[in-house]
């Protein structure tokens, strides 16, 4: 039977550690609401996500409460709009209906992000792709709940270059029309993926592939503040004890997840698909990635010694984890968002962290460059060719990377940039001021990389 | 059997257990153990709780635990259903 010691180290992760259930996404098939009408499109489209959805935030709040365990966010992701909205869409503005029809959704349901407002051009741009990407800016300004993402690269099919230059002009034209609106900059909902995974639970990445089933639950879990607090009790222990006490841990975190995920599942009658194991931080204090690197031993994260400690804090998790759900899947790693960690902003602000020094470190963890804000000033080609780095690190590494690159107009280094809520704060980070323009401005798609020969 | 486990800290005072098992035998909710300690004034219980007869909803019964334990005693009371901590410590 349980005692007294196991009770009290599970509410202390949760009361002190910041221990929750990151998301509950639940993923929803828009292939069946295909339709050549627009407007009959858009009420497919919101019916069918209500009648699938309805019920998810309230089952959310009733399993915490059964279980005493935060489940932070209840989210949902659907099938890439550009599949969804091809016969029926002939402009950008077509598209943008589908965009506040799925904003309006999200609102009624009670969910605080739904993703999916995606195109996958890991090879080429169909036209309703290239529609849905030059929709974006005005998206994502006039929706609020909306997250929207495009896969640009994969390891089977090389780099579309041209969707990536497309994606530089677009990044800084959502951040202008936002800041034009007055309204939240829109590219803290937009990222750029190679080898996008079709399961993932977390914003802004999540979509609901078209491997994927009708209806299905993914979950997210978290956990770095327990994390770190068991690593404060190995303080100055070999390298086996702290891979020993990250294994452990991620455990017992990944074990919480399965079991929400499970219950979620047979509670709302859906097929349960993946947990997602992610050490993912929020501004919240002890709730950051960048301190379990600290408590590591760095004085900063982006010392040097940060991408081996992130390597295999990172590879510790997931042998943690994986013994611990039935189905894991996703993004699955640790996430190093400079805005929305604390931990990050204090390296970033204290100048041990750079964008090439987090490059680094996001060839051995999930995801990649994340909520980095940079001077609005930044060229079109220069985000281009930031984001073809990371999408050319996934590609010939065989993982998933991602570019969420924030460009805040009127603001350069030194200033600060606010996005509130879990989307925190983030310093603007320098970028390197060298032009890559004959390189991103060639046309075509850069070829799938050879698969063996691998050094 | 459905198991739930109920957690009793804070400042002990006189009748923290009678009000706690009061209000469990008026919902119908059996104890099935309970382990006590005092530490510097400081009281922890736990108690492990059948609530297979619970004549309410979960989730009310343990917001009013919770009320019972902030409002009446100044302590604070959590109900959680078993499968948590099994989850986390039971492979």
């Amino acid at each position: 039977m349980i005692n007294i010691t196991e009770v009290e180290e599970t509410n202390a992760m949760i009361e002190k550690d910041n221990l929750d259930v990151r998301t509950i996404t639940m993923g929803i098939s828009l292939l069946d609401c295909i339709d050549s009408d627009l407007d009959r499109l858009n009420e497919k489209i919101y019916n069918k996500i209500y009648r699938c959805a309805k019920d998810l935030v309230r089952t959310g709040e009733e399993i915490s409460k059964d279980f005493g365990i935060p489940i932070v966010n209840k989210r949902i992701s659907v099938t890439p709009i550009a599949l969804v909205g091809g016969s029926a869409c002939h402009s950008s503005a077509d598209f943008v209906t589908i965009a506040k029809t799925l904003d309006r959704v999200a609102a009624d349901v009670g969910v605080n992000f739904l993703g999916g407002y995606s195109a996958l051009v890991s090879k080429g741009m169909t036209k309703a792709d290239e529609l849905l990407i030059r929709s974006i800016p005005e998206a994502l300004s006039s929706t609020s709940i909306v997250c929207s993402s495009v896969n640009l690269g994969s390891t089977r099919t090389g780099i579309d270059m041209d969707a990536v230059r497309l994606m530089g002009t677009i990044v800084r034209e959502t951040a202008d029309l936002s800041a034009k609106r007055g309204v939240l900059n829109g590219d803290t909902k937009l990222v750029v993926f190679c080898n996008a995974p079709d399961d993932n639970p977390f914003m802004a990445g999540a979509f609901h592939g078209v491997t994927e089933g009708d209806v299905v639950l993914n979950v997210g879990v978290s956990g770095p503040g327990v994390v770190k607090a068991a690593l404060e009790k190995v303080r100055g222990a070999d390298f086996e004890v702290l891979s020993e006490t990250i294994k452990k841990t991620a455990f017992k975190v990944t074990r919480v997840g399965q079991l929400v995920a499970r219950e979620a599942s047979r509670r709302l009658g859906v097929p349960f698909g993946i947990v997602d194991l992610s050490l993912a931080p929020t501004p919240a204090i002890g709730d950051s990635v960048a301190d379990i690197l600290c408590e590591m031993g760095l004085e900063y994260a982006g010392a040097p010694g940060t991408t081996a400690a992130l390597a295999m804090l990172n590879d510790q998790v997931k042998k943690g984890g994986l013994m611990a759900s039935s189905y894991v899947g996703g993004l699955s790693g640790a996430f190093i968002p400079v805005s929305e960690d604390q931990g990050m902003i204090n390296a970033a602000e204290a100048g041990a962290l750079t964008i090439e020094k987090l490059e680094a470190m996001t060839c051995v963890c999930s995801v990649g460059l994340d909520m980095i804000a940079i001077p609005g000033d930044t060229k079109d080609t220069t985000i281009a060719g930031i984001i073809a780095d990371e999408m050319a690190l996934g590609m010939i590494n065989q993982k998933t990377t991602a570019c969420r690159l924030i460009p805040c107009p009127g603001k350069k280094v030194g200033d600060h940039a606010e996005f509130g809520g879990l989307l925190g704060r983030a310093p603007i980070m320098p970028v390197n001021q060298f032009g890559c323009d004959g390189f991103v401005n060639r046309k075509g798609r850069i070829p799938a990389p050879v698969h063996s020969f691998k050094n | 059997m459905q198991r739930a486990i109920i957690t009793v800290v804070g400042k002990d005072t006189v009748g923290i257990i009678a009000r706690v098992c009061t209000y469990l035998a008026q919902h119908k909710i059996n104890i099935l153990d309970i382990s006590q300690t005092i530490v510097q004034g400081y009281f922890n219980m736990m108690m492990i709780v059948d609530i297979s007869a619970l004549d309410v909803p979960f989730g009310e019964m343990s917001s009013e635990l919770s009320e019972i334990g902030e409002k009446e005693i100044g302590v604070q009371i959590k109900c959680q259903k078993e499968d948590i901590f099994d989850a986390m410590h039971r492979v």
